[in-house]
C-alpha cells in the first residue's frame, strides 16, 4: 500500500521535474521544428508527384513518414535518456537523494516510481508528436497510416526500453556518461539493424545475423521496425518487396508476439538489475 | 488451559510489554565500514535513549558521517547491527519516525520550499496538515519564502530548509549532521533552541557538530570518535568530571595555603590560586571562603570553573595519537 503511494509520488515528482526543467522546452522546440520541416517536405512531395496515385508517390510518402517518425523516436530517445541519467545519479551526486532515501522507502520502489514517471513522459511525448505528424501527412498528401495506435504504442515501448537502459547505466556511471552511452547503444543497434537488412537483401546469413542478434540484445531497433511496419502502406510490400529489402526505412514484417514478450522481459530484467545496483550502492 | 486463560495471558503479556521501558531511539553495535583499503569505521557501538540528546564529536575524517549514514541505511555496513526506535534498520519502516539533515544538504531546486516539505511528508507516510507544514517553515525562519523555488535559495536558507525537512514529519528521532555549518550566528542560536525544545518534547537527537560550545550546551551525552573508533563516551559530567575554583587572593600565608590545599589539588600563578574540586563539592566553597577571610586573606575574586569540553576533546584526541612510537 505504502509502496504504491511511494511509486506514484515519485512518478509525479519525475513528471513535475520534466515539466519544470528545460527538457520540455527543448523537446517542444525540436518537435515543432521537425513538424514544420516535414510539412514543407510533404507538400513538395505532393507537388512533385501531383497526388498520391502512383505507386512511387505512395512509396515516397511512406518512406518519408518513417524517416520523420525516426526523427521523433530519436528526439524521444535523447530526451528521456538525458532525463533518466541525471534523475538518479545526478541526485546521488548532488546529495538530493540523501534526504529522500532516509525516508521509510525502499530504493527499488523509488526507482520504479522514477521509471514510471519517465515512461509516462516519453510515451506522452511520442504519442503527441506522432499524432501531430500524422495530421501533417494527412493534410499535405492525404495519407493516413494503417495502424496508428499499434505504431505509436511500439514507439512508446521503444522509448521505455531505452530509458530503462539509461536508468541502469545511471546507477553505475555518471549522469552525462549514462545518457551518452544509452544514446550511443541506441544508434549502434539501429546501424546493426540496417546492416542486417542489407545482409538479408543480399542473402548473406552472416551479415543478416548481426541485425538479429543486436535486436535481441537491445530491443529498440526491433520495436522501431515493428512501428514502421504499422505506419507504412501494406500494398507497398507486394509491389516493391524486392527493391526495398535493404532500406532502413521500410519494414517487411510486423512484430511477433514472441519478440514483444522478449522486449517486456528485457525491460523487467534490466529494471530489476538497476534496482539491485541502486540498492547496494553507498550514498 | 481454556480460552479465557489464554486471552488473559496475552493481555498480561501486552501489559508487560507496555510497561517495559521503550526501546532506545538508536542502538548500534559493532559497526564497521571500509572504503577500499581505508577503514572508515571500526567497531562503533552506542545508544541514544528516547528523548536524549547525544553529541557526536571527532576530527575531520573520524567517521562521524559514515556512522550516521549507516544508521539510516544510506551506506551498507560491512558488519554490525542497528536498531532504530526498536526496529532493525534493514526494515525501511524503522525510519518512519526519523528526521535527517544530511551534511550535504540539497533539495529539488525546481520545487518550492513548501513543495519539498509536502514531498517528504508524503514519503514518510505521516498525515501532517499543510498548516503544520507552514509552521515548521516558520520555525526555521523560512515562513516568508514558502512559495519560492529552492534553486534560488542561499546556502544557509537551504540548510534551514533541511532542518524543516528533518522536523516536519513528527519525528521521534532527529539526526543532524553539522546542522549549523552554513548558518549565521542567529541561526546557530535558533538551532540550539530547536534542539532544546525537541528534548523537552521527548524527541531524541543525534547531533554531529564541530562547534563544541553548541554540543556542550545542549547534549546530555557525548561520543567522541577518532579514526573510526569510539575514543571516549559518557555524560558531560562523566567526561568533564572535576570542577575547579579560581580565586584571586592576597595575604596568603602558610596556614591559608594549607586550608586551600585541604579542599583540593592547588596550583598558583601570581595572585591567582586554582583549586580542583572533586565532583559535587561545590558546597565546600562558602566554608572555604569564610575560613580564608577568618585567616585574614583578602578575597578579590572567586570564579567557579570547569574543564571545557574543548579541552577534554583535545586531550582525548592527543592521547589517541600522541603516544610517540
Ligand atoms: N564514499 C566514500 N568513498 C571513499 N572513502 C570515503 C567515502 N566516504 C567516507 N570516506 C572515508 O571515510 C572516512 C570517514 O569519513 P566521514 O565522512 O565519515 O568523516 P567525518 O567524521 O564525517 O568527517 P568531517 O568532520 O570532515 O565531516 C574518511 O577517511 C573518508 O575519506
Ligand atoms: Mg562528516
Amino acid at each position: 500500500m505504502s509502496a504504491v503511494r511511494t511509486v506514484l509520488t515519485l512518478a509525479g515528482l519525475t513528471l513535475r521535474e520534466a515539466a519544470r526543467r528545460k527538457v520540455l522546452r527543448s523537446l517542444a522546440v525540436l518537435t515543432v521544428l521537425l513538424l514544420a520541416l516535414s510539412a514543407w517536405g510533404f507538400s513538395r512531395l505532393d507537388a512533385e508527384f501531383g497526388g498520391l496515385t502512383s505507386g512511387e508517390a505512395r512509396l515516397a510518402a511512406s518512406t518519408v513518414l518513417n524517416l520523420v517518425m525516426f526523427g521523433f523516436s530519436l528526439i524521444a530517445a535523447l530526451g528521456t535518456a538525458f532525463l533518466a541519467g541525471p534523475t538518479l545519479s545526478g541526485e546521488v551526486e548532488s546529495g538530493t537523494a540523501l534526504a529522500m532515501l532516509a525516508r521509510p522507502v525502499r530504493r527499488s520502489t523509488v526507482l520504479v516510481g522514477k521509471w514510471l514517471g519517465l515512461v509516462a513522459f516519453g510515451g506522452a511525448f511520442v504519442t503527441l508528436a506522432g499524432l501531430a505528424q500524422f495530421v501533417v501527412v494527412q493534410v499535405t498528401v492525404g495519407y493516413w497510416p494503417p495502424q496508428p495506435v499499434t505504431g505509436l504504442a511500439l514507439l512508446a515501448a521503444q522509448t521505455a526500453v531505452l530509458l530503462t537502459l539509461g536508468l541502469l547505466l545511471s546507477t553505475v556511471i555518471s549522469p552525462m556518461a549514462s545518457g551518452v552511452v544509452a544514446v550511443g547503444l541506441f544508434g549502434a543497434t539501429w546501424i546493426a539493424g540496417v546492416v542486417g537488412g542489407i545482409g538479408d537483401a543480399l542473402g548473406n546469413e552472416g551479415v543478416a545475423r548481426v541485425g538479429a542478434v543486436s535486436r535481441m540484445l537491445l530491443p529498440t531497433d526491433g520495436l522501431w521496425r515493428g512501428a514502421m511496419n504499422a505506419f507504412q502502406d501494406p500494398s507497398l510490400l507486394t509491389q516493391f518487396a524486392p527493391e526495398l529489402g535493404g532500406s532502413p526505412f521500410f519494414s517487411e514484417a510486423p512484430l511477433t508476439v514472441t519478440y514483444l514478450g522478449w522486449a517486456v522481459l528485457w525491460v523487467v530484467v534490466v529494471l530489476g538489475l538497476a534496482g539491485l545496483a541502486f540498492s547496494r550502492r553507498d550514498l | 488451559m481454556t480460552a479465557p486463560t489464554a486471552g488473559s495471558t496475552t493481555a498480561t503479556a501486552q501489559r508487560l510489554l507496555a510497561d517495559l521501558p521503550p526501546s532506545p531511539a538508536v542502538w548500534c553495535e559493532g559497526l564497521r565500514k571500509r572504503y577500499g583499503r581505508r577503514t572508515a569505521v571500526d567497531g562503533v557501538s552506542f545508544t541514544v535513549g528516547r528523548g536524549e540528546v547525544l553529541g557526536l564529536l571527532g576530527p575531520n575524517g573520524a567517521g562521524k558521517t559514515s556512522v550516521i549514514k549507516m544508521l539510516l541505511g544510506l551506506v551498507r555496513p560491512d558488519a554490525g547491527e542497528v536498531l532504530l526506535l526498536g526496529r532493525p534498520a534493514r526494515d525501511p519502516q524503522s525510519r518512519a519516525r526519523v528526521g535527517y539533515l544530511p551534511e550535504l544538504f540539497r533539495y529539488q531546486p525546481w520545487l518550492s520550499a513548501a513543495e519539498v516539505l509536502t514531498l517528504h511528508v508524503r514519503l514518510s507516510g505521516a498525515a501532517v496538515p499543510a498548516s503544520e507544514q507552514r509552521d515548521v517553515l516558520g520555525l526555521v525562519g523560512l515562513g516568508e519564502r514558502a512559495g519560492d523555488r529552492v534553486g534560488g535559495f542561499s546556502k544557509g536558507m537551504q540548510q534551514r530548509l533541511g532542518l524543516a525537512v528533518a522536523l516536519v514529519a513528527r519525528p521521534e528521532l532527529v539526526v543532524l549532521d553539522e546542522p549549523t555549518s552554513a548558518l549565521d550566528p542567529l541561526g546557530r542560536v535558533d538551532v540550539r533552541d530547536l534542539v532544546l525544545s525537541l528534548k523537552e518534547r521527548g524527541v531524541a537527537v543525534l547531533l554531529n557538530s564541530h562547534l563544541i560550545g553548541e554540543v556542550e550546551r545542549v547534549c546530555d551525552r557525548v561520543v567522541i570518535l577518532d579514526r573510526g573508533r569510539v575514543a571516549a563516551a559518557g555524560t558531560l559530567a562523566e567526561l568533564l568530571g572535576s570542577r575547579e575554583l579560581r580565586l584571586r587572593l592576597d595575604g596568603v600565608d602558610a596556614r591559608a595555603e594549607a586550608r586551600l590545599a585541604a579542599t583540593g589539588r592547588l596550583t598558583r600563578s601570581g595572585n591567582w590560586f586554582t583549586v580542583t574540586l572533586a565532583e559535587d563539592e561545590e558546597s565546600a566553597v562558602p566554608a572555604l571562603v569564610a575560613d580564608l577571610v577568618a585567616l585574614g586573606v583578602g578575597v578579590h575574586a572567586v570564579e567557579p570553573g570547569r574543564i571545557s569540553l574543548e579541552e577534554r576533546l583535545l586531550a582525548v584526541l592527543r592521547e589517541g595519537s600522541g603516544a610517540p612510537s
